[in-house]
């Protein structure tokens, strides 16, 4: 029970960002949403990666745990978290030029492209 | 040949992105002379792996260990390190995007001359170019998601490079909402996969892959992100404005990085789950795809008056017909006869379209920046007669529109009756949906063609004069390449079309690339 908490924790999570991705109208907000829904993500890979009983995957310290935690999702997580700082930082800039092109942040305003 | 090519390949765009702005600050002819030398010397790399591959050799690369041949670590049963894999399928892709991405810089460098700005430019440029090349060329999971990310980037920010129209930012901010999402589910697949296989390598996870529902849980979410990054229909929102938007020579290389998407499609498709019996019910996914592309997409660009705009509509038809090709050869992929018989004509057909499309589709962007760039504006009704002032950009057009449209004896005429033979074996109307699409291709091509370059002079384009050299060569280049494939297509079938086709279904080989016991 206690074991499958944390996907329990994930999923909700995952589904918080989702409903605010489609229901919220404020880009801010939106923005948001998505570095949850990031978030959530990593959890899940640091989650899918830990092996119960296992051991630090170091060789002169595992003993004889033959079972190790492998590093991999911890960097597959930096890495992903890097790449989300990107992002992030790049989508607010472009919300402070929509601000500026359109005097509005609101979704359903923001509509040059359409047809 | 040499063998640390394929990390040249990815080297040299990077070093090239990184230096970007230091050649920048040396001047306009040295920062022009910069530009085009490292997307020349990355297209002869790639053109050096292409011939490599094609011959039917599996180049593999691995990062960071004491030998770059040693995929498996001493004492291992599974690969640890980043490697990379690549076989005539990824040979082809790779040589597709460096072609672009050098008729794309050839046609920057006047196109984007009167902008400031220019060494974010061109480092945004490369560090495109490197997560398309990356995409191609990597045989891990994870590092594909990350070389979809570094081009999603370089994307954004190349799309909102005109961050003084509230369309450019506009577009580029949808873009990257809704490919941050996909992206994210993309992580969320490749962890899945982790979790339960202890691997991300496409090689040794290919060995290793059952049948079950995880399985056919993760290979739905590949499809759904991976279609939506390549333009089909019902996630094609994004795709028409960021290619109208973004400057064109960068829409050139667009057009090329989608491909890289589709080949990820593929790869995962046919490597990592060949004859997997959860591919059946994606075949046919694909192949729905595939139509409804092909279909929604032409009936949305005939209606349209933006000529970069009609364009980006017509990019989601031509994906469409690649999906039904590799869709057809998808669903013969576990029964032998089948795919002799007609399975594996369809994959050479949509491998043989994903060249020829990346090739004229590019064309007809720059040809499309070419009048914007003449005439200041992209709405057809203002244009008229500009075949007089312009012919070289005319006769260029008039190359791109009649291969995609599929008129003989061009190029997309050869790609398209093999799909239409290959497809008509599954059922009769996938051929006539293909049709049609082609017909309707033809009457908007027809109609642009008519408005802008024929009929009476406007006293209003009285000025307009023939783009700079530059702008010509890039196009130059396009159409040579076109016209070469489209009078020697058998060729181009049997010595490229052939080997790729054969490399994506032949999954042991590129299993045993990896897990081979190179010592």
């Amino acid at each position: 029970m206690t074991g499958n908490m944390i996907f329990t924790v994930i999923a909700l999570l995952m589904l918080i960002s989702l409903v605010a991705l489609v229901t919220q109208k404020n880009l801010i907000k939106i923005c948001i949403a998505l570095s949850i829904l990031g978030a959530s993500v990593n959890f899940l890979l640091v989650a899918l990666g830990y092996r119960s009983g296992g051991a630090v995957p170091i060789h002169y310290l595992a003993g004889d745990n033959k079972v190790m935690v492998l590093p991999t999702p911890q960097c597959l997580t930096l890495t992903a978290i890097v790449i989300a700082l990107a992002t992030t930082a790049l989508m607010y800039s472009l919300i402070v030029m929509i601000y500026k092109h359109y005097g509005t942040i609101e979704i359903d305003k923001i509509r040059r492209l359409r047809g | 040949m040499n063998q640390h090519l394929p990390a040249l390949l990815l080297a040299l765009p990077i070093g090239g992105a990184f230096l970007a702005p230091l050649a920048c600050s040396l001047g306009k002819k040295l920062r022009n002379i910069f530009y085009l030398t490292v997307s020349l010397l990355t297209l002869i790399c790639a053109v050096m792996i292409f011939l490599e591959t094609s011959a039917g050799k599996i180049l593999v690369y691995v990062m960071g260990a004491e030998n770059f041949a040693l995929t498996l670590p001493s004492g291992m049963a599974f690969p640890v390190r980043i490697i990379l894999e690549m076989d005539a399928f990824s040979g082809l892709m790779v040589l597709c995007v460096a072609i672009a991405s050098f008729a794309g810089a050839l046609f920057s460098v006047n196109y984007m001359d009167k902008f400031s700005g220019l060494k974010r430019f061109i480092s945004l440029y490369f560090l495109l170019v490197l997560g398309a090349l990356g995409m191609c060329a990597t045989g891990d999971l994870f590092n594909f998601f990350v070389f979809v990310e570094i081009s999603s980037i370089a994307s954004y920010g190349l799309a909102a490079f005109w961050r003084d129209k509230p369309e450019s930012i506009e577009a580029s901010f949808k873009y990257m909402m809704l490919s941050q999402v996909g992206a994210l589910l993309l992580l969320v697949a490749v962890g899945t996969l982790y979790g339960k296989y202890n691997a991300i390598n496409i090689g040794a996870l290919a060995s290793m892959l059952q049948t079950g529902v995880l399985e056919k849980i993760v290979l739905a979410m590949f499809i759904a992100i991976l279609a939506f990054k390549c333009g089909a229909f019902p996630m094609h929102a994004w795709l028409p404005d960021v290619y109208s938007e973004a400057p064109s020579g960068v829409t050139c290389l667009l057009v090329s990085v989608s491909q890289a998407s589709f080949y990820g499609l593929m790869r995962i498709c046919f490597t990592l789950y060949g004859t997997n019996p959860a591919n059946v019910t994606a075949a046919w996914i694909l192949i729905t795809l595939g139509c409804a592309s092909m279909f929604f997409g032409v009936m949305m660009a005939v209606i349209q008056h933006d000529v970069k705009r009609l364009m980006g509509y017509h990019s989601i038809s031509q994906v469409g017909y690649m999906l039904l090709a590799m869709g057809v050869g998808l669903y013969t992929l576990s029964d032998a006869v089948l795919l002799a018989e007609y399975g594996f004509t369809a994959m050479k057909g949509g491998i043989f379209h994903l060249f020829n499309y990346s090739m004229f589709k590019g064309l007809l962007f720059l040809t499309a920046g070419a009048l914007y760039y003449a005439t200041g504006t992209r709405d057809l009704d203002k244009m008229g007669g500009l075949a007089r002032s312009m012919p070289w950009t005319t006769v260029m057009f008039m190359i791109g529109a009649a291969a995609i449209s599929g008129l003989p004896p061009f190029s997309g005429f050869a790609s398209k009756w093999l799909i239409y033979e290959s497809s008509f074996a599954i059922h009769p109307i996938l051929p006539v949906v293909a049709l049609l699409t082609s017909i309707l291709t033809l009457a908007s091509f027809v109609k642009v063609f008519q408005t802008a370059f024929l009929g009476a002079s406007k006293i209003s384009l009285a000025p307009v004069r023939e783009v700079p050299v530059g702008m010509l060569c890039g196009m130059g280049l396009l159409s040579i390449l076109i016209l070469f494939v489209s009078f020697f297509p058998n060729i181009f079938v049997s010595g490229v079309a052939d080997p790729s086709a054969s490399g994506l279904i032949d999954q042991a080989g590129y299993i045993n690339a990896v897990l081979g016991g190179v010592k």
